[in-house]
């Protein structure tokens, strides 16, 4: 009864303020820009500083999708899991926001311009598959549709976010001139999320490989 | 002489009260705050003086388009000397002091020898030339420069026959420049014209702009200026200038030099491997506006690259 109790409670709390705190500190970033752009302070060339700017919190909500799971593992945190669909999808709102403020204010729907950059510009083509690969993913991100798709089915569709987390990297690293420090850190992060899942799932394999081995009958000595 | 302002349109940012009242203050304070952190009592910062030119004439080339506002020419640049971000050079050329400066001329002329900035300006009447600057990462400005012709200054040197190019070399001082405390580039930052391109009559060795002295981000004490070409050819905050036989390593073709070449003339045809150079964004406005080949400047320079392929002399 008393534990029932508590796992109410804990609901109550995710479901009434933890959640909407999470939702209004993930549009921050956007009325921040928007700040900016009102009082002048994106400076002498405000439509390149709109585009990095979306640009990098759409990279910067990526890493924090990315890394809930291996928070969860490392810190025990089991309920960060209730935060993780949100966080894709506000991933993906400041990837379109990026893609938007490439679009409509740097090149101002120049169709042909685009498309030439899309096919021409190395920087460009990777971005636009990082930003492609998360359309099934947020198509497929509703409760009914993981239950349609089936658990593991849908999770092996889901590993597409890696592909664009390290799209979302390479990108950025293209792009620069010759700073390269803060791409190579944020690849650095990415390195470190999708490392602790390939060590943490051969482990698991391991493990499960010596478990098999320790509940299978002994072999008869002959 | 006072300077002939051809835009009446244009707010200098001096007219603006309030916010040249709060950016006075604002340097002010962050002059008591640099003097409190680093004990620099008594030392003016160099780069919150906005001194006026005296006797600058109206030169021969006017661009006639907006002047870019002075405070977009003033935070908006590069120059890695002072960090990679574009708000960088402002920031932290604040404490630059530009004086003394000498400059080494030497190589391929009959007077080589290393000279106060006083000595080498002292002959040379200013002019106020406003040209356009296009940035090879696509956007320009309108800047209204104060300086005079380097051919003028070569000259006085005397370049022998062995003088085929003009090396340039920046300050290497990462103490003052503290950007230099980076590998981004190899320092120093060096550039080079050949002489034809040196000796042309729209190369500016620039000391200004505005009619005002070189502010440190822009490239205190004297600069170069050569329109028709990317703006990283204008070197800023020169020291050496070498008259030499062959052509001269550049810094960004160090760097990068499948991106960048010796010329870098601009050039809308000939793209950027990762971008085109068809269109740039002036600064200031919304939609981008086609480029113009050798930034407009072709009926004047296009002659010094007759018969050369400029695509593969980018």
């Amino acid at each position: 009864m008393g534990a029932a109790r508590t796992a109410a409670a804990r609901e109550r709390l995710i479901r009434r303020i933890a959640k909407p705190l999470v939702f209004a500190a993930s549009l921050a970033p956007l009325a921040w820009l928007v700040w900016l752009a009102t009082t002048g302070g994106l400076g002498a060339n405000p439509i390149e500083a709109c585009n990095r700017f979306l640009g990098e919190w759409a990279l910067r909500f990526l890493i924090i999708t990315l890394a809930i799971t291996p928070a969860r593992i490392v810190f025990g945190a089991g309920p960060l899991i209730r935060f993780r669909r949100m966080l894709g999808l506000f991933a993906f709102a400041y990837v379109c926001l990026h893609l938007t403020s490439y679009v409509v204010l740097d090149q101002f729907f120049d169709w042909g311009e685009i498309w030439a950059d899309i096919v021409k510009r190395n920087f460009i083509t990777v971005g636009m598959i990082g930003f492609v690969l998360l359309v099934p993913l947020v198509a497929t991100s509703t409760n009914a549709m993981v239950r349609r798709l089936g658990g593991r089915r849908w999770r092996n569709l889901h590993r597409l976010v890696y592909v664009t987390g390290v799209a979302g990297v390479v990108h950025f690293y293209m792009m620069v001139k010759a700073d390269v420090r803060e791409p190579l850190v944020y690849a650095a992060i990415v390195a470190v999320l999708l490392g602790f899942r390939i060590v943490y799932a051969s482990r698991r394999r391991l493990a499960k490989g010596r478990g098999a081995q320790a509940s299978a009958p002994t072999p008869k000595t002959p | 002489m006072m300077i002939k302002r051809r835009h009446q349109s244009d707010v200098r940012s001096s007219e603006i009260t309030p916010k040249d009242v709060y950016m006075e203050r604002r340097r002010f304070m962050a002059a008591g705050a640099g003097a409190l952190l680093f004990g620099a009592v008594g030392a003016t910062p160099a780069a919150a003086a906005r001194t006026k030119l005296d006797g600058v004439v109206q030169g021969l080339y006017q661009a006639d388009e907006e002047w870019t506002p002075y405070d977009d020419i003033t935070s908006y640049n590069n120059f890695y000397e002072f960090g990679t971000g574009k708000d960088d050079p402002i920031r932290y050329s604040r404490f630059f002091n530009p004086s003394p400066w000498s400059v080494t001329i030497d190589g391929a002329v009959e007077k080589p020898g290393t000279y106060t900035i006083e000595d080498i300006l002292k002959p040379h009447a200013l002019e106020e030339r406003v040209y356009r600057l296009r940035c090879v990462e696509r956007w320009s400005m309108v800047v209204p420069w104060v300086g005079f012709p380097l051919a003028d200054l070569l000259k006085r040197f005397a370049p022998t026959s062995g003088a085929k190019y003009v090396a340039f070399e920046t300050l290497l001082d990462p103490e003052r420049m503290p950007g230099q405390k980076l590998g981004v580039l190899e320092w120093p930052y060096v550039e080079g014209l050949t002489i034809d391109e040196a000796m042309h009559p729209l190369t500016l060795l620039a000391v200004g702009l505005y009619g005002e002295t070189m502010p440190n981000q822009n490239g205190a004490p004297l600069r170069l200026v050569v329109p028709w070409k990317y703006g990283f050819k204008s070197i800023k905050s020169i020291v050496r200038i070498s008259l030499v036989e062959k052509q001269p390593p550049t810094s960004w073709n160090i760097s990068t030099p499948r991106e960048y070449g010796f010329y870098s003339n601009v050039n809308p045809e000939v793209d950027h491997p990762r971008w085109t150079q068809a269109t740039e964004r002036r600064i200031g406005d919304f939609f981008r506006r086609p480029t113009l080949m050798f930034n407009g400047y072709a009926e004047d320079v296009a002659n010094l690259y007759a018969g050369m392929d400029l695509v593969k002399n980018y």
